[in-house]
């Protein structure tokens, strides 16, 4: 990524890279907080932590204080993360079972969870599990407990499907993982929060990316507040 | 009493055919792949398996379902860049899958071993895996019914066992491996070692003798190193 195209994206002249994505998502989560960071993109955003944020990443598979994925002579079968990639200990890290890998992520301990998603509603339902496709094999894992268990769930995912269709929907099409769980949506074309308040909850364009607001909010069949 | 036993065939030699059998292992970390491959030599079949995946590549569970001694498997995520064994015998129908979440296949697996009748669980709630479950709104949030998971048999592996059957393990390959040992009516752990009772330092005891029956010390294999597949 050119530093251009950095610059141009910092002032909303284009859609975010996936890199910018994960740059942004990292600089949202609160210091000091506990993280799990979903299988695939999502794990894009450790590499954009610092160290002075003092982030403690969770792996569902039971362990706090994972450090970057290891190569060479430091792979060791034993330690992996959720997505069975080998990977590292950092000073500080604890290990436990899969009971209490679990109680801490539905017992609400954890601050954030980043996710990726095939859709997410506009009232916080999460589609990140099964397309439904009736020959799939199914496979749910964590979904399901990462979707309910943290205080916020945070979805990182491309704005448009395929087709140019929105995949912030009014209703999920996909199969849900969780419903009312998101309170945040990292796009490339815009963040979107979803807040709750009184009579039900509202959609709210943080930023838009590469389109000006007045015109993102338009590819929606829904009201999208832009923030003031 | 933790009796220990010479080799992996003795210490699957209880295992009957039908028998529900609570695999350890998360991905390969963990997975007594010795003990497996006895429980593959011996014949034994008709099998229900509880594990968190459903094998890979051609080792474990992998094998024990390609030669058809699975009938159920209750696992979160059988699906694999590798899964081939489970993928095959599963679209030929020649095999049931319950799919769980896996924060409630761990929790379903306590809930055995700590003698709760079922528990309610945000998890899966409005979701297809909950239709049909009992679901109840307790303080505004919504909870789906969950029953516990009971082994006759679990076959969990560990680093390191004492005299008594105390246990400690490994990183990441604790996981599902102590909730098992609790979970089970017969626990068999395979440890890369025994060390005499007094060795091991009772606060950092991970499972206490009381869930462990049997225990068998396995020479650890040379290092293989995996390549390593997304989950």
């Amino acid at each position: 990524m050119s530093s251009q195209n950095s610059t141009a994206s910092q002032m909303g002249q284009q859609p975010l890279s996936r890199e910018d994505l994960a740059k942004l998502v990292a600089a949202d989560i609160a210091p000091g907080s506990y993280v799990n960071l979903g299988i695939g993109q999502p794990t894009k955003v450790s590499d954009y932590l610092t160290p002075e944020q003092q982030v403690t990443l969770h792996t569902e598979n039971g362990m706090l204080g994972m450090g970057p994925q290891a190569h060479g002579e430091d792979i060791d079968e034993e330690l992996i993360n959720a997505g069975k990639i080998p990977v590292t200990e950092l000073p500080g890290a604890s290990y436990f079972h899969h009971a209490d890998s679990f109680a801490m992520m539905r017992g609400g301990h954890l601050d954030v969870c980043v996710l990726g998603a095939f859709q997410v509603s506009t009232g916080g339902d999460l589609a990140n599990w099964s397309t439904g496709a009736p020959d799939a094999i199914p496979a749910v894992g964590g979904a399901m407990d990462l979707a309910i268990g943290a205080k916020e769930v945070f979805v990182m995912m491309s704005l448009f499907a395929k087709d140019g269709t929105p995949k912030i929907v009014a209703d999920c099409s996909y199969p849900v993982t969780g419903l009312g769980c998101v309170s945040r949506v990292y796009t490339d074309h815009g963040v979107f929060l979803i807040e709750a308040r009184d009579g039900g909850p509202r959609l709210v364009l943080r930023e838009a990316y590469g389109i000006a607001p007045e015109e993102l909010v338009k590819r929606f069949d829904f009201p999208v507040v832009i923030a003031g | 009493m933790t009796e220990f036993v010479d080799t992996a065939a003795e210490a699957v030699a209880g295992v009957r055919d039908g028998a529900t059998v609570l695999l350890g292992g998360f991905g390969n970390a963990g997975q007594p792949m010795e003990l497996i491959d006895a429980l593959l030599d011996s014949g034994t079949t008709d099998l229900t398996v509880v594990s968190n995946n459903a094998g890979q590549g051609d080792r474990g569970l992998a094998l024990l379902i390609k030669e058809r001694r699975v009938r159920k498997v209750i696992c979160s995520f059988p699906r694999q860049s590798d899964s081939w064994h489970f993928d095959a015998a599963y679209r030929a129908g020649e095999l049931e899958l319950e799919l769980v979440p896996q924060g409630n296949l761990a929790e379903r697996l306590r809930a055995a071993g700590a003698g709760i009748g079922a528990f309610f669980t945000p998890t899966g709630y409005g979701t297809s895996l909950a239709e049909g479950k009992e679901t109840r709104e307790i303080e505004g949030r919504n909870y789906v019914l969950e029953h516990p998971i009971r082994g006759d048999v679990a076959l969990i592996k560990a680093l390191k066992a004492d005299d008594v059957g105390n246990l400690v393990f490994r990183k990441t390959a604790r996981n599902f491996g102590p909730v098992m040992a609790a979970a089970a009516s017969h626990t068999v752990v395979q440890v890369a070692e025994l060390v005499p009772s007094g060795s091991l330092d009772p606060e950092n005891v991970v499972t206490p003798g009381i869930y462990v029956d049997t225990v068998t010390a396995l020479t650890p294999r040379t290092s293989q190193t995996q390549e390593v597949k997304e989950a």
